[in-house]
């Protein structure tokens, strides 16, 4: 790439005629001028424990940009703007930063809230929705300037303290769902009127609400429960029909097994006609048909699941799991439901994402500092790079799929 | 399987600033040990209440939130969990004065100050 730049300069040297005054400045010019990038094979790494956030490229695989200051980044997540040139952060802390990806820089950045779990952008990017576990309840921000928009509180019958809110995700028609930990609702908030938050509110989903996700199309929004077996789904063709719920008795009556980390529904795979799921208390993995919204199958898996992700082709669901059995990833086969290979990168790993087309998966293990590239189809590790704590990895393709 | 607690050795290097202020006295582990219960502490009890320990899903556990509620109980919970939420039994790695050691540790705040 410096060679171009040198070629070029050349030229303009030589164009510029051969007065050496009048070229020196034009050379500099065409040195400050370098050959455009653009975002659609950058991504963003939360450093966890230090407050730092690295901008990295999947192409060659080298991290650009290292950003300090960024909070508490324990439990951090990020959207993209729909350029793919802004990330938003949501930090533990209550923090919303927006970083500049090609210039590796913090933009804006407000602490908003006491503590946050994370957030969403709207459909025409120009909304940011942050969710609170203290004081509770949803903010949304003007994506440019960060300055606050509408503000809703999660206030709920028989507690004077807002619930903390859980599964925020934007929907089709400048819309945002979320749901109420504290309260079992989950609410639908239309933003089409940014002044004039319209709210619709269903309640009695169900206990423990503490995810919740919606599907690439933005047609059904679905919240895991921890204190019920089973999940509540809403249809938003058809809101006024209500919440429904889904797989109930997954769990058979069995006594739910100890959970070391709350599964993550934000990674939840759709492939071949069927959702996958974690289940919360169960080593398993269930499958449900989207339509029937019946059960199709499970698979046994090797403890309590956290991510499953499916490969962007949706032939593979690649699964991680919760402490003390967070050094293996799991491979399952969507065709036979049947685990295909067995990965073990090393302690605590946290999280898996996939290139846009899905030919490489990166994946953060916290307690080897590192970050590991692996190629899907021969699982061999292209890449190690070091990174301190690493946990959420986010590729800019986000930006153009509702609901993450 | 491999026992990763024992011998990662980046595991070690956030547990060793803090290791510090949680005072050696008699009736508490060993110190390394210590070392391993504090990062767990900080990362894994921290995916629920927090890596600074200020809540998450899990509530606070300050010396401010912590201080009126007896010692006893505290340990109970960290052992045997608290059912039908998610707080989760974690006698099958954390033995009784283990436990008991967490409690006075999180009551004195001595994680919380030294990460900061
Ligand atoms: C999977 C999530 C999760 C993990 C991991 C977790 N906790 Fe908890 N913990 C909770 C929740 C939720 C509560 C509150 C339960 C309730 O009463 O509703 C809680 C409550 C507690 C309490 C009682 C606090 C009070 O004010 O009464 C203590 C003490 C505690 N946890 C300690 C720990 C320790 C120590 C660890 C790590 C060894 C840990 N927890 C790991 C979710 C978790």
């Amino acid at each position: 790439m410096t060679r171009r730049i040198d070629r070029r300069s050349a030229l303009k040297f030589g164009l510029a005629g051969l007065g050496a005054a009048m070229a020196v400045p034009v050379a500099a010019r065409a040195e400050a001028r370098p050959t455009p990038r653009a975002t659609g094979d950058l991504g963003l790494i939360i450093e966890r424990a230090v407050g730092r956030v690295r901008i990295v490229e999947t192409t060659g695989r080298t991290v650009l940009h290292t950003i300090e200051g960024l909070g508490d980044l324990s439990h951090a997540s990020a959207v993209f703007s729909r350029d793919e040139r802004f990330a938003y952060v949501f930090g533990r802390d209550g923090g919303l930063t927006q970083v500049d990806m090609l210039e590796g820089r913090i933009v804006n950045r407000v602490v908003q809230g006491g503590n946050s779990i994370g957030g969403a952008i709207s459909q025409d990017g120009r909304l940011v929705a942050v969710s609170n576990y203290k004081p509770g309840g949803v903010k949304i921000f003007d994506a440019d300037t960060l300055a606050l928009v509408a503000d809703i509180p999660a206030a709920y019958e028989g507690s004077t303290e807002q619930s903390k809110t859980v599964g925020l995700v934007d929907a089709p028609e400048q819309k945002f769902v979320f749901s109420l930990y504290d309260a079992g609702e989950t609410w639908l908030v239309d933003m089409s009127d940014p002044a004039k938050p319209a709210v619709t509110k269903f309640k009695g989903i169900g206990k423990l609400p503490y995810d919740g996700l919606i599907t690439g199309d933005g047609r059904h929004y679905v919240a895991g429960l921890f204190g019920e077996d089973g999940l509540a789904m809403l249809d938003l063709w058809a809101p006024e029909n209500g919440v429904k719920r889904i797989l109930g008795g997954y769990g058979k009556g069995d006594k739910p097994l100890p959970v070391y980390k709350m599964p993550h529904l934000e990674g939840w795979a759709e492939a071949d006609g069927k959702l996958f799921l974690p289940a919360v208390g169960r080593h398993e993995i269930l499958a449900v048909e989207r339509g029937s919204w019946r059960e199709v199958g499970r698979v046994k898996a090797h403890s309590q699941p956290v991510f499953v992700m499916a490969r962007p082709d949706g032939r593979h669901l690649w699964v991680n799991y919760a402490h003390p059995d967070n050094d293996t990833i799991e491979v399952i086969d969507v065709k036979t439901l049947s685990v295909v290979k067995t990965l073990k990168p090393g302690p605590a790993v946290l999280h898996m994402e996939f290139t846009p087309r899905g030919e490489h998966v990166w994946v953060s293990v916290r307690d080897l500092d590192m970050v590991l590239v692996y190629d899907t189809r021969t699982f061999e590790v292209l890449a190690r790079l070091p990174m301190d704590k690493p946990s959420g990895i986010f590729f800019t393709a986000r930006a153009h799929r509702t609901g993450l | 399987m491999f026992d990763w607690s024992r011998t990662s050795p980046p595991l070690l290097t956030l547990a060793a600033l803090l290791i510090a202020p949680a005072a050696f006295a008699a009736g508490d582990p060993p110190e390394e040990r210590q070392k391993v219960l504090l990062y767990r502490l900080i990362q894994d009890c921290g995916s629920c209440h927090g890596m600074t320990l200020k809540g998450g899903l899990g509530p606070a556990l300050l010396p401010e939130t912590l201080k009126d509620k007896a010692d006893e109980s505290l340990t109970d919970i960290i052992l045997n969990g608290i059912e039908g939420t998610p707080m989760p039994p974690w006698a099958f790695e954390t033995s009784a004065s283990e436990a008991a050691w967490l409690v006075r540790v999180l009551k004195k705040g001595a994680v919380h100050d030294a990460t900061h």
